[in-house]
């Protein structure tokens, strides 16, 4: 076995150029925070939805409501791939009536995720808009679904992954794609 | 990596502390489901599951009832009552008509000890043990150890003494074959009527007064008297036993701390717990009550799916979510 090839997409200080920007597209998107809530999918997403809503804050000085949504129970694949044996935490500020909801992950892949979260979504609630931000958008889409905020677009192949790493959860930020010899 | 619980939930005698933690770990955020305004996930969508109870219960059936509910599957509730015929022959022919019908999981209760893994063998689709004989009732000791964990944080370390009759109780041998494995202190007290011979080698203390018991313990889980008991000469009378073992105010204010009080329910007021204890600020029963949908998801949840090695694999293979 050979080891792993590791191509670095985004450095600190490109990710967090990334996260900048789409804290302003977010903005621009929202027409401001009135409504705003940030929703992060487990894992990742959770800590770049925090990272978005603090950039938001020290440009607004507003505090934007943040919360956490684990999709793992509205897989459609727990026949295929088994349970997950550990489910993060599910917290949603308030009910999300009349609201403008971004969701934040880490990685746009096959839509999947998407899906299973807008359905999850609709439990708590009915949003005036949901609207998808998302770090990477590797391509590969197997369902109708696009995002509306992307801090980077790279084409990689099903054999490889995208790794992302955040400072709270891995000591530093970057991204990675990583092929499997 | 990962670890499974296979094919069926029987007790938890046969369990690894791992797997005991796996499905305390798995029950912590279906509390919080059960919390939404819409308490309801798709998560088991499509699995269909009976509920199949040779004996009565309110609380545990419906308890399992709301958790596969909660969890979108599609239930069916049999309540075999009273029946003559012998217990073997009886459970191979429903186990064969429910194979029939392509049902999922089976939620059983039995008279008879061993009937759950007896059922397990003879059919594929995944079988809970939801208390047989005086053999086990894992979804109950495992909510007593969520209960706990949640309250002090961690098990390990714990005294906890069971109170009562030992001896027929199932709930009895599932905590302690739970709390051992995590690394608890087991006590026993109770009249030497209801108490198995040969206890001590389990690993737990015995205790012949309920004084001591409560000077050595941190946690009293009380267990229910079956009042029949009396009749068949166990223990003198109602009121004999309240004066001896029960657990009353004024005994637990002689203790040196405060003890947490449990009970699988349903209570006894009056006879093995005192009702200013059950209601009391140290009572824990109705936290117990909420959590045991919590545990009973956790384990349909990772018994539906049942295929650990497969996520395994999808998790090595797939790309980020």
């Amino acid at each position: 076995m050979t080891r792993p090839e590791r191509t670095t997409i985004l450095d600190a200080r490109a990710l967090s150029r990334a996260l900048q920007r789409m804290a302003v597209q977010v903005l621009e998107l929202a027409h401001g925070t009135d409504d705003l809530v940030l929703i992060g999918i487990q894992r990742r997403g959770v800590e770049l939805a925090e990272r978005i809503a603090k950039l938001i804050e020290q440009a607004e000085g507003v505090v934007v409501p943040r919360g956490a949504l684990d999709i793992t129970l509205y897989r459609d694949d727990l026949e295929t791939v088994g349970p997950k044996p550990v489910i993060g935490a599910t917290h949603i500020p308030g009910d999300l009536t009349g609201k403008h909801v971004v969701i934040v992950d880490d990685v746009l892949y096959t839509g999947r995720t998407a899906r299973a979260a807008l359905d999850e979504l609709a439990d708590f609630g009915r949003p005036k808009r949901i609207s998808l931000c998302v770090l990477v958008d590797r391509g590969g889409r197997e369902l109708p679904i696009q995002p509306d905020i992307v801090g980077k677009q790279v084409k990689v192949n099903p054999g490889e992954r995208v790794e992302v790493l955040v400072e709270e959860l891995d000591g530093r930020d970057q991204v990675d794609v990583v092929r499997s010899a | 990596m990962s670890v499974g619980l296979g094919k069926d939930l029987v007790g938890l005698e046969p369990l690894s502390a791992e797997q005991i933690r796996l499905i305390l770990d798995t029950a912590e955020p279906f509390k919080e489901v059960s919390e939404r305004p819409i308490k309801k996930v798709p998560a088991l969508r499509g699995k269909t599951i009976v509920n199949l109870f040779f004996e009565p219960s309110t609380r545990t059936r419906i308890s399992f009832e709301f958790a596969e509910k909660r969890l979108s599957a599609d239930t069916v509730n049999v309540v075999a009552t009273g029946s003559s015929v012998q217990k073997g022959e009886t459970l191979v022919d429903t186990a064969r008509n429910l194979e029939a019908m392509r049902i999922d999981m089976v939620v059983i209760r039995h008279p008879s000890s061993g009937a759950a893994e007896f059922l397990g063998r003879r059919i594929r689709s995944n079988v809970i043990n939801a208390g047989d004989g005086q053999h086990e009732h894992p979804t109950q000791a495992l909510l007593d150890l969520l209960t706990l964990r949640d309250k002090y944080g961690r098990i390990a370390g714990l005294k906890v003494c069971l109170v009562g009759d030992i001896l027929h109780s199932r709930v009895a041998r599932s905590n302690i074959w739970g709390l051992l494995k995590l690394g608890a202190e087991v006590g026993v007290c109770g009249p030497d009527t209801l108490m198995p011979r040969g206890i001590e080698e389990l690993g737990v203390c015995r205790f012949r007064r309920i004084e001591e018991a409560i000077a050595w313990a941190d946690v009293l889980n009380v267990l229910r008297l079956q009042l029949e008991r009396m009749e068949r000469g166990f223990i003198p009378s109602i009121r004999e036993y309240y004066r001896v073992f029960g657990v009353t105010l004024e005994r637990l204010e002689r203790a040196p701390r405060p003890l947490t009080i449990m009970h699988p329910g349903p209570m006894n007021r009056g006879v093995e717990i005192d009702s200013r204890v059950a209601d009391g600020p140290h009572s824990v029963i109705l936290d117990q009550v909420t959590n045991g949908v919590a545990v009973r998801m956790a384990v349909l949840y990772l018994l539906a799916g049942g295929r650990p090695e497969l996520a395994d694999a999808a998790k090595r293979g797939g790309g980020a979510e």
